[in-house]
């Protein structure tokens, strides 16, 4: 049977929401999955029952075949005993303890030997090595997140949960530990769990991605699965962004980045960085539709495709058009029946590259 | 000067204040962590000795573990020697009045420190004990050290609930306090001086060095 996490956590707030959280993803393949959802929709209640922190009301968690909670059996494994490393939105590193007995807090069982060595290979994989004597409150924002992620790492936990990691950073910080976040996430080999509302840090940090919306868990897929086909307008509002692709570099030149997603070639704005994975994003607003004939265009992505799929929405219609990527397009209804614009029907997609928003992923 | 006397209520104020580190901590972290609905009763009852004249409260142990009360006749059997006029008594009633002093300051450092910094220890497998010695009391000791002090200085200062129960007795029950009482009523006018001096001091400058103890940054991690 596969390694899997599976987890109902039911919990009431007096006066506030109901939280029903159900969902299970398999452990072995794509270790980091984003939960994602406005604030206030339950990602934190349920981030906190998988800790072992809050006892939910009812429901069940099940961890790798081992029941961590079960409510009809009376079943509460209590956090020590979980083997769950958590990294908390402001770190919550203790001030009064140098670096590097923050990182060996959770290794008291251990000999001191095996601390220190425990501790020593962690600076060194974090690059924490210089700040071991130091304490936590003369650190930077993304020093003190990598000497958070240490000590959850170090007494090498199962699963390994994140709340809004990057909130406590500010602009520039958070672009560059959003980066390497993700490849320590990777290289850590421990299956992740990261909480967030921030649709970027989804896209950045997450192999799959569940949308919780109303303290339901709505759907759970790939991420650009889900943030390309939501399974409902609520999972679709969420989420905001109808077309998001993987795509790989293809060559940088002059400031812009050609990407390969699927069998299309899209020109994009860089935002610098080596990366050679990424995801880019349109928005289905920002898709023009134009007939096929050849023209003239100042946009520097023309995707010859043909429309597949059409959705009326009130005022407007939504058009999916096959193009080397499904494309997801939003024109007035009364364009639409100017150009026809039916299934069957071939036509010009039409992007211009800063409205292709790049997210880097390694 | 009273030798005795002095001896007497540094014996008497050193022993509260150890006992209700002891005791205080565990009801002032039961009363921080703690979501009982009734728990305002346990609040109101800790914090009974601010409002009660040391009257009432004297008057009361008196009756209630006087020598004639089954309670008053355990505690007899318990330690030997009978509540009322003994330096035991006298504890056991200094323990109870001082009891706001010791646990509002600690339930009040103990609320200040960070939850997920304890949180975070859960997780990290720490124990609930360890947690507490290692992060809860590191980071909450500058209160918990105020909370130590002004029991201490209160019971230096302590006069009422010592005549009640522990009434007069040089070398056992006659504190500091209760000799200045008696200086003043005998108009030894000289001897109350130095021993009010004494005590003004004292308890000056235990409050001058607590202040002093909680302005010095190093003792403040939260605030960095």
């Amino acid at each position: 049977m596969e390694r899997s996490l599976s987890f109902d956590v039911v919990r009431g707030y007096a006066g506030g929401p109901l939280i029903s959280a159900r969902a299970e993803w398999p452990l072995d393949r794509d270790p980091v999955t984003v939960l994602f959802g406005p604030s206030g929709s339950g990602k934190t209640t349920v981030l906190r029952a998988l800790a072992g922190l809050d006892r939910p009301d009812a429901g069940f968690i099940t961890f790798d075949g081992q029941t961590w909670f079960e409510a009809r059996r009376r079943v509460f494994v209590r956090p020590q005993a979980r083997g769950v490393g958590l990294l908390f939105q402001d770190h919550a590193l203790y001030p009064h303890l140098s670096v590097a007995a923050n990182l060996a807090f959770g290794l008291g069982a251990q000999t001191h030997a095996a601390r220190q060595a425990r501790v020593t290979e962690l600076a060194r994989w974090l690059g924490l090595t210089a700040l071991l004597d130091r304490r936590p409150g003369g650190l930077s924002g993304g020093e003190r997140q990598r000497v958070a992620l240490a000590r959850a790492l170090a007494p090498r936990p199962r699963l390994l949960l994140l709340d809004e990691p990057l909130s406590a950073l500010d602009g520039p910080a958070r672009a560059v530990v959003r980066g390497e976040l993700r490849h320590l996430l990777e290289s850590a080999g421990v299956p992740a769990v990261v909480v967030t509302h921030d649709r970027t840090e989804a896209l950045a940090l997450g192999d799959r991605l569940a949308v919780i919306v109303g303290g339901a868990i709505r759907q759970v897929g790939p991420v650009d699965e889900v943030f390309s086909s939501p399974v409902d307008v609520e999972v679709a509002r969420a989420v905001g962004t109808e077309n998001v692709f993987r795509a790989r570099v293809v060559r940088r030149d002059a400031g812009l980045v050609t990407l390969r997603a699927g069998e299309a070639e899209l020109v994009a704005v860089d935002p610098g960085g080596t990366f050679e994975a990424a995801h880019a994003c349109v928005r289905a607003e920002d898709v023009v539709v134009e007939p096929p004939e050849r023209h003239d265009s100042s946009a520097r992505n023309q995707l010859a495709g043909t429309v597949v799929a059409r959705i009326e929405e009130g005022p407007l219609v939504r058009l999916t058009i096959a193009c080397g990527v499904s494309l997801v397009a939003l024109v007035t209804r009364a364009s639409a029946e100017r150009m026809r614009l039916v299934p069957g029907q071939a036509v010009c997609a039409v992007v211009k590259a800063p409205s292709i928003n790049v997210v880097a992923r390694d | 000067m009273d030798t005795a006397a002095i001896i007497l209520s540094a014996e008497l104020a050193s022993l509260t204040t150890a006992i209700l580190l002891v005791v205080g901590l565990p009801i002032a972290y039961w009363l921080v962590r703690s979501r009982w609905r009734l728990k305002f009763l346990v609040e109101a009852v800790v914090a009974l000795p601010l409002v009660l004249p040391p009257t009432v409260l004297g008057f009361y142990l008196l009756v209630g573990l006087g020598p004639h009360s089954p309670a008053g006749r355990a505690y007899q059997a318990v330690v030997g020697e009978p509540f009322p006029f003994s330096f035991g008594g006298l504890l056991l009633a200094s323990v109870l009045y001082s009891l706001p002093f010791a646990v509002q300051p600690f339930t009040a450092a103990l609320a200040g420190v960070d939850r997920r910094l304890v949180e975070a220890a859960h997780t990290l497998g720490v124990s609930r004990a360890s947690t507490f010695l290692w992060v809860t009391l590191p980071l909450a000791w500058p209160g918990v050290l105020a909370g130590a002090v002004l029991t201490f200085a209160h019971t230096l200062g302590e006069f009422g609930v010592v005549l009640m129960v522990g009434g007069n007795i040089p070398g056992r029950t006659r504190t500091l306090s209760v000799a200045i009482f008696d200086h003043v009523e005998a108009l030894e006018y000289g001897a109350a001086h130095r021993t009010a001096g004494l005590l003004l001091a004292v308890s000056f400058l235990v409050l001058a060095l607590v202040y002093a103890l909680q302005r010095r940054p190093f003792l403040r991690w939260n605030d960095r």
